[in-house]
């Protein structure tokens, strides 16, 4: 088992992990910072899949602005365990079991595929996920796209400011 | 690496999201697990765009760029889903303002 | 000459159709000629037709106007049949019709105009029905024709819609039809499965093709049909009640139209019924008790019109007789001779009614000789003609059955002599007390009594003629004659059985019978023209004067328990059983959607929970849609 192998497994494991633990933390502020933990892991795989670009910009914008923008929030809001709402028992239940029989359905999918039979993904090399790579794209054959996601951005601005507004 | 333990690992991390959306009543936290769904679909589409460009250089060729629009799909989304936080994070503050809590059944104008 | 056939009964219809529609415009008299006119013009066709017939010997060739219905396994046309039978009945039709429309303007010159109209365009549907009845070619060309006299009968019983009893009887003449019309119906859709062909052509020729079985059934299923319009116990009832509607009406019913479709429908299907042992015994047996049975009825009927329905309806058990014996000449010629004389006396019992201003009581009235001569001498010679007094017409034909009758069982025989001595006796009961003797109504009406205006009259005239001379054309050999009426009708009666008697046992019975009817009437004569029933009837007279209590036996054994049954599927099976399935049904669509509405809980969570659920079910129907077609191809 090479270096990647174990990067691989171990940010997998780190990722899974927090995630779970970003569902059972009672303390919303805990949720937010498992959930930092596992935007990192999966930057950690953008990196292990040489998409560097892809990497920097995940950390940045989810692990920077996003989650520090939840934070803001709910501590704004003084969220904290005591203030927790909890759902019942059955619905915590059903709601489990459901998600389980989708996942099992997906892994089952997965094992049983044949198109899948061996396909790889390739790590560590191949040059896409480099700036130079995807700026070009970017700026070439996605430009409109890419102007058209300014537009977005002013126009989300202007609503968050509009709603946010105390009237 | 297979590209089989990547699709699987994003549909657990996925899945996990879902039971999270399910399960949790708190409106922040159920946003939360929708970006980690989100983020479970970043990574696959990423390692499949890796996978596209494996199978392009392993059919020869030099400066093949197979692959470069996945990552940029990625991009996009990461785009969508900052303006989608900023925005939604304003509801639930706007609704937080109105009725004291962030408790998702305590929205349910949807029956009538 | 066939081409004109269809104008027979277009006549008829136009003059329906416009005394129908124009009535309220129409002033009486123009609607009087109209309405005969049209009847007028029709006998002059037939009288052309049944010439043309007579000198060709044969029928005229059958022409379909269209085809009526058309399936793949069979095809019924609109056809026309023009045979020695058919033409006789439709000079009988026509004639007398056109001599009761012409005798019905100055009858019913009382009503108002719009009622007038209605009253013609009633009368020429009626003959335009009987005349669809007589010339179809087929089975379901004379249904749809007997059909129509069915309603007709019943528009014009209930006439005078204002009353509700004659409404009743309406309604029971057209119930009791219809009852007979299933039977007719069912043979014809017997026919139609056994055969595949409904036309008089191809039955008669295909014989070969049914079974014993299926003949029997079919030919008791016809006079089933027979017995509810000719008026046979058990379905005659209605023929009494009849008397509801005006008395041209019941001249119409009883002596052209409607009674007589029965025995043209029998003798008609002459082929089919020589060829079924049973349904001849039946219709003789049938036909017997009928005569003798009504003949007991009339006996103590105070009501003129009564009277001579019960005497209508016995008659018609004569003609079964005839029919049921194999005599079918005799059968026809009595028809025939029946038309004149019971056309005669119910136009006559007209006249008096229309003297005694609606006065249909005979023991209220007596002593009309003096007063309406004309009427007394048409009526004395319609009676004499109904006792069978040689040589007016009814003896030939009474006699012909009678001597058929002998021929095939004496009993038979006896019965029928016996019924006609009854016969005999009841019509000059009838004559007695109402001709004879002292007036007894009250002196208003004595001053007002009066003979009846010519058109009135001259049909009396006319039909007493017809009475009288009318036997001739059907003298029988015994007595030195050709019997013409048979000669003629022997090409369509195929199947005539001619009785073997030895002259001396013919003279012989004809001498009883005649012998029997003319101690009858001298009895009849004395007892009542001096000294009339007024008295209310006691003990075995009461029972006769009631009917037998056979409506009340109806009302019983039939009416009675249907409404019972209908009341109980009404309360019962229709509230709780019909009604409750439905409310069930709302019910439980209303509960549901109650339990349904609280999937809808307007909480995000629960949605989400649904739809996770159902991508869930999906993958599995998706993976697994091998199996599970499997799985329904085993089922199904």
């Amino acid at each position: 088992m090479g270096t990647a192998q174990i990067l691989f497994w171990s940010l997998t494991a780190l990722a899974l992990i927090s995630a779970i633990m970003v569902l059972v933390s009672k303390n919303p502020v805990y949720s937010v910072l498992w959930l930092i933990v596992v935007f990192f892991a999966i930057s950690g795989h953008y990196i292990l899949l040489n998409a560097q670009f892809l990497a920097i910009v995940n950390l940045i914008v989810y692990a920077g602005a996003i989650m520090v923008l939840f934070l803001f929030v709910i501590m704004l809001m003084n969220l904290n365990t005591e203030t927790e709402p909890q759902k019942s028992i059955w619905m915590k239940f059903f709601g489990v079991v459901a998600g389980g029989l989708l996942l099992s359905f997906f892994i089952s999918f997965v094992i049983s595929s044949a198109d899948l039979k061996g396909k790889s993904a390739q790590l560590k090399e191949g040059e896409i996920g480099l700036i130079k790579t995807l700026g070009k794209a970017l700026f070439n054959d996605y430009v409109i796209p890419f102007e058209i996601a300014s537009i977005l951005f002013l126009s989300a601005m202007v609503g968050a400011v509009v709603i946010g507004k105390k009237d | 690496m297979p590209i089989q333990y990547y699709i699987a690992f994003a549909a657990t991390l996925f899945c996990i999201g879902v039971v999270g959306v399910l399960t949790r009543r708190n409106a922040i936290i159920v946003f939360m697990c929708i970006e980690l769904m989100l983020n479970a679909v970043n990574l696959l589409l990423v390692a499949f765009s890796k996978m596209h460009h494996a199978a392009a250089l392993a059919g020869g060729g030099k400066n093949v760029t197979t692959g470069v629009e996945g990552q940029l799909f990625v991009f996009f989304i990461m785009v969508v889903a900052a303006a989608e936080v900023s925005v939604g994070l304003a509801i639930i503050v706007m609704m937080y303002r109105n009725v004291h809590s962030v408790d998702v059944n305590f929205l349910n104008r949807l029956k009538n | 000459m066939s081409k004109l056939v269809y104008l027979v009964p277009l006549f008829p219809l136009l003059g329906f159709l416009i005394n129908g529609l124009f009535r309220k415009s129409l002033s009486k008299g123009l609607i009087g000629v109209i309405g005969s006119g049209a009847i007028l013009a029709s006998f002059i066709v037939s009288l052309v037709l049944f010439f043309d017939v007579k000198s060709a010997g044969a029928a005229l060739p059958v022409e379909p106007l269209f085809t009526f219905i058309n399936t793949a396994s069979f095809k019924i046309d609109f056809a026309f049949q023009v045979d020695q039978l058919s033409s006789l009945f439709l000079l009988i039709i026509t004639g007398v019709g056109f001599l009761i429309h012409l005798y019905s303007t100055a009858y019913m010159h009382e009503e108002t105009e719009a009622h007038f109209g209605r009253y013609f365009a009633y009368l020429n549907l009626f003959v335009f029905s009987m005349l669809l009845l007589v010339l179809g070619a087929n089975y379901v060309i004379m249904f749809i024709g007997w059909e129509g006299v069915g309603l007709c009968s019943y528009l014009l019983i209930g006439y005078w819609f204002k009353n509700s009893e004659y409404n009743y009887a309406a309604t029971k003449a057209f119930v009791m039809n219809r009852i007979g019309d299933l039977g007719f119906l069912l043979a014809i859709f017997w026919l139609l499965s056994k055969l595949g062909a409904v036309s008089f052509v191809e039955v008669f020729t295909h014989l070969d093709k049914l079974t014993p079985g299926d003949i029997t059934a079919i030919t008791v299923l016809l006079f089933v049909g027979a017995m509810g319009k000719s008026a046979q116990i058990p379905l005659y009832t209605w023929l009494p009640d009849a008397m509801a509607g005006p008395t041209p009406v019941s001249a119409l019913i009883h002596a052209a139209t409607m009674v007589t479709a029965g025995i043209y429908m029998v003798a008609r299907s002459n082929a089919l019924y020589s060829l079924s042992e049973v349904a001849q015994h039946l219709v003789t047996i049938i036909g017997l008790a009928t005569a003798l049975f009504s003949a007991t009825i009339a006996l103590r009927q105070n009501d003129i019109k009564k009277v001579l329905a019960y005497s209508t309806v016995s008659q018609l058990g004569y003609m079964f007789i005839g029919l049921g014996v194999g005599a079918y000449t005799g059968a026809v010629f009595h028809v025939m001779t029946h038309a004149f004389f019971k056309a005669l006396l119910f136009l006559g019992a007209g006249s008096v009614i229309h003297a005694m201003h609606h006065e249909q009581d005979i023991r209220k009235m007596g002593g009309l000789r003096k007063y309406l001569p004309t009427t007394h001498w048409t009526f004395l010679a319609g009676c004499i003609a109904i006792a069978g007094i040689p040589p007016l017409s009814g003896f030939f034909s009474k006699d012909e059955i009678l001597a058929a009758a002998y021929a095939k069982n004496p009993v038979y025989w006896g019965l029928g002599v016996a019924g006609a001595a009854l016969t005999a006796f009841y019509m000059f009961r009838l004559y007695a007390t109402t001709f004879l003797g002292n007036f007894r109504g009250t002196h208003e009406q004595e001053h007002h009594l009066h003979e009846s205006p010519a058109a009135m009259t001259w049909p009396l005239i006319i039909l007493a003629v017809l009475s009288i001379i009318a036997g001739f054309v059907g003298v029988p050999e015994v007595l030195g004659g050709g019997h013409m009426l048979r000669s003629f009708l022997a090409p369509v009666l195929v199947t005539e059985h001619h009785p073997e008697i030895e002259h001396s046992t013919e003279y012989m019975l004809m001498g009883v019978s005649v012998a029997l009817a003319a101690i009858a009437i001298i009895i009849a004569i004395n007892k009542f023209s001096k000294k009339p029933q007024l008295e209310e009837p006691a003990g075995f007279g009461k029972v006769l004067a009631d009917k037998w209590y056979v409506d009340e036996l109806y009302d019983a054994i039939i009416v009675k328990p249907l409404n019972a049954f209908a009341g109980f599927l009404k309360n019962v099976v229709e509230k709780s059983g019909i009604d409750g399935i439905v409310n069930g049904v709302g019910r439980f669509v209303q509960y549901s959607a109650r339990q349904l509405r609280l999937l809808q809980s307007g909480q995000v969570g629960s949605y989400i929970l649904f739809m996770v659920l159902s991508m869930v079910v999906f993958f599995l129907v998706y993976w697994n849609q091998a199996m599970i077609t499997h799985f329904f191809q085993k089922i199904f």
